[in-house]
């Protein structure tokens, strides 16, 4: 544990690559096999079942810190972190502990259905023995919010240098549900590729914004710069859905959604047509909902994330299908080496022989023969209930990860309002102890009704002076969240709205962030509700 | 017996009337009495000064020629029967906290404190009183600090690093107090150190008034970019990002603050090392000289004052928040919330500039065009 710890300290206090590649290295160089699989489960968001739940983690840190509490609460509102606030408030250890992740790990696992008192007795002791960074880690991994700013990309670099496989077979075997437990050091790094598992996805090739920022519009000639001839690209619409891989193998389908999450059971409609594959089959898509042939807004697929269960009900109001658009294994061969072209048209032959062409679609090419004709294309993005264009480089390979240069996302620009701030509440991380999430409301009459909150958008000055500003003109304080004389005015952007009983205004929005901060503008001038209900369409 | 309290709270600052003085007034009075340098409690303007010997060079240099009246601590100076007294605070060089009686009433006002000895200033001394007026910056329970040679064994240790990867070493606090105290604790046999020209110019004047500072060299347009590398450079918070810092690249640059002692606050730095050190009391510090004054009754001036005083009322004080226009010295603190207290447009401006200055920062805007890059490589 003290290594893993110092991994996440030496990581956490710098900003430089090299530094950070080198403490990942040095670590890979150290630690047992079975805590490196540990680390990395934990550094690609594979946490270990949580034991202990919030609850009970509160109420036992604040009994062990000896402190009332409200001023537990106080302190986690000026630390911004749960895992920190606890490591931060509980006496100096007493005794220290040599155990490794993997032995820490086990504990965790064991608690299962043991009785409170004894978690709560397990877990006093355990803070005992561990220094205060250790501390933190450890309740990171308890509470299972384990999360480390070094990307997966920078991990696999690392690994990748201390053994004898390219960071692409990397990426691939660290996908899917493997569980540290089980999956071996050597199984990872063997250089014999006959033992793959039928479960793993591809990692997914990302596009990347044609868009540097929404403000500024690209014109033809820039796309012309930029891109090159409007011939060597194949566009398509870009779909407000849910990135799915759906894989066939051995008589056995799976549906991995852009999470790495398993999603094979949430969508039940899909499943007569994957088994209708031909095994060896892998697609890249998007999951819709859809009705009549037509594509629904993003808002109707939500209400059927995260429902454990599925009822009649819901399967009838947004059933799904997968728009298809690329073919990433066929006959048990990867073929993400071909071409797009090479692909697409692996991918229309297959979507032709289906049975179930109402579920398996495939993402229609856009005809267009230059940039001036795919800008005025474009503009019907929103009658086709997608965000934009997709353009894919006809002669590109698929790649891992988001990169530059093939694939890129030409969305349509934000809707927006301006609105006046009414709420302010703290942030967490690194805004905490500074009030970064704010709540927006526009005119009803005389009245500001609240419609949206927003966390990003700002500039750390600009969230300074913001800062600055609520707590010079607080009004209330309902707990953490405090109200804000209105007046300042920020233009919010958002990527839909749709009708909402849940919420006062009427409605919800997808996506809501601060485009800009109008110091241009009193409040009066902000927007209004009827501003807001013309967006809908209706 | 009800007696009028002796000092009271005043839109210019902390006030006794009997004795007709102010202490760490923030608008012109004619007499104030100023318990530490800082430019968020020595302010400038005022007809007549009162502060520790060991404040008087920094004052002068800070704010020009003023009429400075300088006692030693324990010294007793009597205004219209009032008499003041100024008791060790611990907090910098200089810093004092000021004990004021009349007729048996006694009032402390702690300016800033912190109880752990740093070696460099006189260390803190709890004086018994009924008034007990203290600052609570770092009145939270998750404010704890590490003992100082503990601290200063990480310091030297990342400069010794540093210095074995061929990277300069940069390393910042604000220049009156954080600056000596790292100067002091640094360990020369690793190498020279050298200051940024505000620091240097701060060094000066506390070597006016006698205090012996290990040798510093000051960087200029002599400095040779190669032996400063060796080094250690002691910049201000103000330093960090400008032309005159980017010139030592490649270096690795520490942050010493009380606030380093969040994640949070420390990624929002973006520095290399985060070194938890402070000049202010940590929440045990606070709590532990509370309580030795043995006081009746305290006021919390700055800080987290809501929450600090809701605690200190559970255990048994008479605890509450008033509104002042302190702190700002420590680089990068929260700025007051001061909800429900009168603001008038200089106090309104004031705090639209901590915002984005520290005080130190403000300092630096006010000094001549070329003490501001404190002389270029």
């Amino acid at each position: 544990m003290k290594a893993f710890a110092q991994l996440f300290t030496a990581l956490d206090e710098t900003n430089k690559t090299n530094e950070k590649v080198k403490a990942l290295k040095d670590y890979f160089a150290c630690a047992p096999d079975t805590d490196k699989m540990h680390m990395l489960a934990l550094f690609t968001g594979r946490n270990p079942k949580r034991q202990i739940n919030a609850t009970q983690f509160r109420l036992w840190a604040i009994e062990a810190s000896n402190i009332p509490a409200w001023l537990f609460e106080e302190s986690y509102h000026v630390v911004g972190d749960l895992a920190e606030t606890v490591a931060l408030l509980l006496p100096d250890h007493t005794n220290s502990s040599n155990k490794t992740l993997t032995e820490w790990i086990a504990e965790i696992n064991a608690l299962d259905k043991q009785p409170d008192v004894e978690k709560q007795h397990w877990l006093t002791q355990a803070w005992a023995t561990l220094n205060a960074q250790e501390r933190f880690v450890f309740n990171k991994i308890l509470t299972g919010s384990f999360r480390v700013g070094v990307s997966q990309n920078l991990v696999i670099k690392a690994l990748a240098d201390v053994s004898d496989l390219d960071a692409a077979t990397l990426t691939h075997r660290l996908m899917g549900n493997w569980m540290p437990n089980t999956y071996q050091f050597e199984e990872l790094v063997h250089t014999d590729t006959a033992l793959e598992d039928v479960s793993r996805p591809y990692p997914f090739f990302l596009a990347y914004p044609v868009q540097e920022t929404s403000t500024v519009q690209k014109s033809p000639e820039a796309l012309q710069a930029l891109l090159g001839d409007a011939q060597e690209w194949q566009a398509e619409w870009k779909w407000d859905g849910i990135r799915a891989q759906l894989i066939k193998r051995n008589g056995e389908i799976f549906i991995w959604s852009r999470g790495e999450d398993l999603a094979t059971d949430k969508f039940p409609e899909l499943h007569s047509f994957l088994h209708d594959l031909p095994d060896g089959t892998v697609l890249d898509g998007e999951i819709l909902s859809f009705r009549d042939g037509l594509p629904l807004p993003f808002a109707n697929l939500q209400t059927r994330i995260g429902r454990k269960t599925l009822s009649k009900k819901i399967l009838e109001e947004s059933p799904v299908a997968l728009i298809a658009y690329d073919c990433l294994e066929y006959a048990g061969e990867d073929i993400r080496y071909k071409t797009q072209i090479e692909r697409r048209a692996v991918l229309e032959s297959l979507q032709s022989l289906t049975q179930y062409p109402e579920v398996f679609r495939i993402s229609e090419v856009i005809n267009f023969d230059s940039w001036e004709a795919l800008t005025t294309i474009r503009e019907k993005s929103r009658e086709m209930i997608a965000e934009g264009i997709m353009l894919k480089r006809k002669d590109a390979h698929y790649q891992v990860g988001r990169r530059r240069g093939d694939w890129w996302k030409w969305k349509i620009d934000p809707l927006s309002v301006d609105a006046v701030m009414v709420y302010a509440q703290k942030g967490h991380g690194r805004r905490a102890d500074l009030y970064t999430d704010y709540t927006f409301a526009v005119w009803d009459g005389d009245k500001l009704v609240p419609f949206a909150k927003a966390y990003s958008g700002l500039t750390d000055t600009e969230i300074n002076k913001v800062d600055a500003f609520v707590k010079r003109n607080t009004l209330e304080k309902f707990g953490p969240v405090r109200t804000v004389k209105p007046q300042l005015v920020f233009e919010i952007g958002f990527e839909g709205i749709n009708k909402s009983n849940r919420h006062k205004s009427g409605v919800a929005l997808r996506f809501p962030r601060i485009l800009r901060w109008r110091h241009d503008k009193p409040k009066e001038e902000a927007d209004t509700l009827e501003t807001l209900k013309t967006l809908l369409g209706e | 017996m009800s007696q009028k309290p002796l000092l009271e709270f005043t839109d210019k600052g902390i006030y006794c009337a009997k004795g007709k003085f102010y202490i760490d007034p923030w608008r012109p009075v004619d007499d104030a009495v100023i318990t530490h340098a800082h430019a968020d409690h020595a302010y400038a303007g005022h007809k007549r000064y009162l502060a520790h010997h060991l404040s008087r060079e920094v004052m002068l240099y800070r704010l020009g020629e003023i009429q400075l009246q300088t006692v030693e601590y324990g010294e007793t100076v009597i205004k219209n029967g009032v008499s003041i007294t100024l008791y060790p605070a611990g907090h910098v060089i200089g810093s004092a906290q000021i004990r004021v009686e009349s007729q048996g009433q006694v009032w402390v006002v702690s300016g800033d404190y912190k109880v752990e000895d740093d070696g460099v200033c006189a260390p803190f001394e709890p004086v018994s009183c009924h008034h007990f007026i203290s600052e609570c910056t770092f009145g939270m329970p998750v404010y704890k600090w590490k003992p100082q040679a503990q601290l200063f064994t990480e310091v030297n240790k990342w400069w010794q690093q540093n210095r074995d990867n061929n990277l300069a070493t940069v390393i910042v606090g604000y220049s009156l107090g954080k600056a000596q105290r790292i100067l002091q604790n640094l360990d020369l046999s690793i190498g020279k150190v050298y200051t940024h020209g505000v620091i240097e110019n701060t060094n000066e004047a506390l070597r006016r008034n006698g205090i012996i500072l290990q040798p510093t060299e000051r960087i200029t347009t002599d400095s040779v970019k190669e032996d400063v590398r060796k080094g250690i450079i002691i910049a201000p918070p103000s330093a960090v990002g400008t032309p005159w810092m980017r010139k030592f690249q490649p270096y690795s640059f520490g942050y010493c603050s009380g606030w380093m002692a969040l994640r949070g606050a420390k990624r929002r730095r973006a520095a290399d090392r985060g070194f938890v050190m402070s000049d202010h009391a940590d929440w045990d510090g606070l709590v532990s000289a509370i309580d030795a004054t043995g006081c009746e009754k305290v006021y919390l001036t700055h800080g987290y004052t809501a929450s600090f005083s809701r605690y200190l009322a559970e255990i048994g004080f008479d605890a509450s928040e008033v509104h002042t226009l302190y702190g700002g010295e420590e680089e990068g603190a929260p700025p007051q919330p001061t909800e429900g207290g009168k603001q008038d447009a200089t106090a309104e401006d004031k705090l639209d500039n901590e915002v984005t200055l520290s005080a130190e920062e403000e300092l630096l805007n006010e000094l001549p065009a070329d003490e501001k890059q404190g002389g270029v490589l």
